[in-house]
């Protein structure tokens, strides 16, 4: 009927694994993860890129999975929380955002974990006012955001000190 | 001291009351392993999606749908009619609300819309993508209506009436008169007033509504999955709507990705989905995109007071004058009504005060604009700011700090319970010590001094504080007793399992909040077991006792004492058991970590292990004429007074850019007294969410609707919400002073920090600005807004 509904053939890596699929060229990649994967980490809080629920990451950098269509993602490497929960990367953040309470309900978190943890990697050293800019891209409706924040500067200043296994 | 209080309650209750732990559940949430609605996949599910009015006010004349039910994948396109042959409508009225009147409303439109997004048509396709197509392809011809879209014309013999049939477009009106009103004004030191505006803003969820129904036609039973805050109350509706037996409807609520009274509400398009499974035998999901959400997610705090008060020359309140307007949406609310924030307003201008003379008006109108209803802090947010934006003026049109001012002012300790000229009744607040532990924490005398400093220097510094309360652990007064089958009482059932385990299922819910941890944690301490031995099972109306769910800042205060009195019960049906076994007394035994002792000597007699397997499968060891009960169940409902008061008092501190109208919020402060806390770490950061939900309020959210009731900013995009760079530290204390009505102690915590902020902000930054004599009441307090009220633009 119109180009939305031509498919294509892409072939990527999700979470370590080769994933061949034949898409939409309309469907986005946090739906192709969501719908075609399985993978529901990823979550959708506005379908037009604000709020930063579908946080994935792609050939190492962070973006929004509403915003990308899947077949922009062909031959690209996909990482999701499911992939970087498993694989021990942000094991350290995770804790951290345990300990303090640093969710409610849990629906931007995955996103939020994506962001420190690109946050993290990029600029360990950052203050807390710099932490808070660069969260800026995530809403969270129920924290009032401190909590989320004081994780991810715990986890910094550990990243800043002596250098240790995940983040 | 009502500390030694709370802390006598801690102790006997064991050591996981009041311990800041962090919550179990969310660890798997951490992980991205939550479960959603939409994370639900049943095999044959159909999406629906909605052709929506786009006129606030339109008649429709002709849907054309022959193109979109030949379109690709799609399975049913249906209307109105068609929805309403299976669906019965409904009237957002409760009878104790003299005079709240409503029309029928349907799950679509029919021969009307009556605001900008309500649904028409629904497309069930086999994917949500089809669906969407499918959608673009109908055809409708409407008749656009002069629409109703303010509340200060609603009334005018000019405007339309939404619904001839009511006669007018006012839905309710409440008055009180203290009587000697006129008097205290005319003879009064000072009189200050002021017009309040809070704006029309809608929760955002960051989990849009979402539901997943599926009818099996062979046992008429309806299986409903659904982002719900109140999974028995969608039980008594969608029966009573479809026509179903009530016990082959079972709501289940998976993980809640924030509610803050959104997912109370009953939704046409959600019913509409629920419709199509019945007709199509299969699942049905729907799930409201964020464009959606704006537009039909119930709004809230849309209003204008006038108001005025009256003090004397040595400071005291002793008068107040208000008058409340406001505009819902075309239909009140159901199952709750669209009147409660009148009610609260009405109730609450007045705060914690000892005012006693007061009059107050409060009317609630129509308008054509997205549904209105219950928001966090139903209407304690506008009583709230008015009272305190009051307090200031009168504070400063006497030359008093204001801190002071209102310390005078408050209902003295001695006076609770303390009846309110307008009806409810404070059990007991703790007002004086909640605001000497502020100024403390704030250091308030330090700040001021700071303040004046910075202000030679050019710098426009405010402090504001104000005072709240909070109503929480409603009793039956509030729904039950006006008609609408939503139950006030709460249940909880715990079963020893084989190996010694406990099960604990509640009739509260889990929305984010902490529930389950907090259930977690009282059960714990009230069978004497650890944490890790308890499995929590909560949000199914098929398994766990009846109860109202999670509202109105009641989980728990009025669930967790019924998990309390379930767990006690429990551990002595155990104790009663074990001491029969061993030939003593249950009075001499205690359990601890998970098993049973002689409580003077610490002898361990058995595992609760072993007691479950005496009594499960070794029944030859337990006496012929006795029966161990591993099962209890208990319920509690408050019922001494219609709400349990919670109070408090926050600080803010921030500047104000006076050429650029722009305000930097540089620190929060709060001391809320929720009487015994279970976990001081849940309750924190829900405060610190419920400010900065607040703190949106004041200076961000504001649903902008055109003169024609087109929603002008409905998207993330143009309607701002707090994000983390422009939020303050926020810190928080408490003073506990437990509700005698219940053993646990607890109120409410959900809604403090969202009803106390918006006045904080607003205090703080009428203090900035006061060397320049204006002050801002109008919320959102945007910078064009400051801006205008310093001459500048
Ligand atoms: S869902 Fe992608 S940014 Fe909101
Ligand atoms: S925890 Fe609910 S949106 Fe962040």
């Amino acid at each position: 009927m119109n180009n939305a509904s031509e498919v294509f053939d892409i072939r990527l890596t999700v979470n370590n694994i080769e994933v061949v699929q034949r898409v939409l060229a309309r469907m986005h990649l946090a739906d192709f993860l969501r719908e075609e994967l399985g993978l529901m980490g990823t979550h959708l809080g506005c379908e037009h890129g604000v709020c930063g629920a579908c946080t994935v990451r792609v050939n190492g950098e962070i973006v929004r999975g509403c915003l990308m269509l899947a077949i922009q993602a062909d031959g690209a490497i996909v990482e999701t929380i499911e992939g970087i929960s498993e694989n021990g990367e942000i094991s350290a953040l995770q804790k951290e955002f345990h300990q303090r309470n640093a969710l409610q309900c849990g629906f931007c978190t995955p996103g939020m974990l994506l962001a420190a943890a690109d946050l993290i990697a990029r600029n360990p050293g950052a203050n807390r006012e710099e932490i808070r800019e660069y969260m800026s891209g995530n809403f969270c409706r129920c924290t009032g955001y401190q909590s989320i924040i004081d994780a991810v500067e715990v986890v910094c200043r550990g990243k800043a000190g002596v250098q240790q296994g995940g983040i | 001291m009502t500390t030694d209080t709370a802390s006598s309650h801690v102790k006997t209750h064991g050591r996981y009351i009041g311990a800041g732990l962090p919550r179990p559940d969310a660890w798997r949430l951490l992980h991205g392993r939550g479960r959603y609605t939409d994370d639900i996949k049943l095999a044959r599910t159909a999406h629906v999606v909605f052709v929506r009015s786009p006129y606030a006010h339109a008649g429709i004349s002709a849907i054309n749908v022959t193109k979109a039910a030949s379109s690709a994948g799609v399975i049913r396109v249906v209307t109105g009619k068609e929805v309403a042959a299976l669906c019965q409508p409904w009237v957002g009225v409760l009878t104790h609300l003299k005079g709240l009147k409503s029309a029928a409303q349907y799950p679509l439109a029919m021969e009307r819309a009556r605001w900008q997004g309500e649904p028409v048509v629904a497309v069930a396709a086999e994917s949500r993508a089809q669906a969407e197509d499918a959608a673009q392809l109908i055809d409708i011809d409407w008749e656009p209506l002069t629409a109703v879209t303010s509340p200060d014309t609603a009334l005018d013999s000019r405007s339309p009436v939404i619904h001839p049939d009511l006669g007018d477009n006012l839905a309710y009106q409440r008055e009180v008169d203290t009587g000697g009103v006129d008097e205290v004004f005319a003879g009064a030191h000072k009189v200050v007033e002021a017009t309040f505006r809070t704006s029309r803003h809608t929760p955002v969820t960051l989990e849009p509504r979402s539901i997943l129904a599926d009818y099996n036609p062979a046992e008429r039973q309806l299986t409903v999955y659904q982002s719900t805050q109140v999974p028995y109350m969608m039980q008594w509706i969608l029966a009573k709507h479809f026509g179903l037996k009530e016990i082959n409807v079972r709501v289940i609520a998976p993980d809640v990705g924030g509610g803050f009274g959104t997912k109370i509400h009953i939704y046409g398009d959600e019913m509409t989905a629920v419709a199509l499974s019945m007709m199509l035998g299969r699942p049905v999901k729907f799930v409201s995109d964020r464009l959606e959400s704006f537009v039909t997610d119930f709004h809230a705090r849309g209003h204008l007071v006038k108001a005025r008060m009256a003090v004397s020359v040595t400071g005291d309140i002793v008068g107040i004058e208000m008058d409340d307007l406001y505009g819902i949406g075309p239909y009140s609310g159901y199952p709750r009504g669209s009147a409660n924030e009148a009610k609260q307003v009405l109730n609450l201008v007045g705060g914690p005060y000892k005012n006693r003379v007061y009059r107050g008006r409060t009317r609630v109108v129509f308008e054509n604009k997205n549904m209105y209803g219950q928001y966090r802090a139903v209407g304690h947010p506008v009583a709230c700011a008015v009272t305190e934006g009051l307090v200031d003026l009168a504070a400063s049109a006497i030359g008093m700090d204001p801190a002071e001012f209102r310390y005078r002012n408050y209902i003295n300790a001695e006076a609770y319970p303390y009846t309110l000229v307008t009806g409810p009744v404070f059990e007991k607040l703790s007002q004086h010590q909640a605001h000497e532990k502020l100024l403390d924490l704030m250091n308030y005398s330090a700040l001021r001094l700071e303040q004046e400093e910075l202000r030679r220097q050019g710098i426009y510094r405010g402090i504001g504080l104000a005072a709240f309360v909070e109503m929480s652990n409603p009793s039956s007064a509030t729904y039950g007793q006006g008609g609408a089958s939503i139950a006030s009482q709460d249940g909880c059932t715990m079963k020893l399992t084989a190996t010694g385990g406990i099960t604990c299922a509640v009739s509260i819910n889990e929305i984010g909040q902490g529930a389950t941890a907090v259930v977690l944690q009282i059960a714990a301490s009230a069978v004497g077991v650890s944490t890790e031995n308890i499995k929590i099972v909560i949000g199914d109306t098929d398994v766990t006792p009846y109860g109202g769910g999670n509202w109105g800042s009641r989980g728990t205060g009025i669930g967790g004492e019924a998990v309390l009195q379930a767990g006690k019960a429990l551990r002595q049906n155990i104790l009663t058991f074990v001491a029969l076994l061993t030939e003593t007394e249950a009075s001499v035994l205690s359990i601890r970590d998970n098993s049973v002792i002689e409580t003077l000597t610490g002898k361990e007699l058995m595992t609760l292990e072993e007691v479950a397997r005496t009594a499960y499968f070794r029944s030859d060891k337990v006496p012929r004429d006795f029966s161990p009960e591993l099962v209890v169940t208990r319920h509690f409902a408050q019922k001494t007074y219609d709400g349990i008061c919670t109070n408090g008092i926050q600080g803010c501190y921030l500047e104000v850019d006076i050429e650029t109208g722009f305000v930097r919020l540089l620190k929060h402060w709060v001391i809320d007294d929720c009487g015994t806390i279970i976990n001081p770490l849940l309750v924190d950061e829900q405060i610190r969410g419920g400010v900065v939900q607040g703190i949106g309020g004041a200076l961000f959210e504001e649903c902008i609707y055109s003169s024609e009731g087109q929603l002008m900013n409905g998207s993330l995009i143009d309607y701002l919400v707090p994000m983390a760079c422009e939020m303050p530290d926020i810190e928080v204390g408490h003073v506990s002073t437990p509700t005698a009505t219940s053993e646990l102690g607890a109120k409410g915590a959900g809604e403090a920090g969202t009803a106390g902020a918006p006045a904080a902000v607003m205090n703080a930054i009428n203090d900035a600005l006061k060397p320049f004599g204006v002050c801002v009441t109008e919320q959102p307090f945007t910078p064009e807004r400051i801006l205008r009220a310093l001459g500048k633009v």
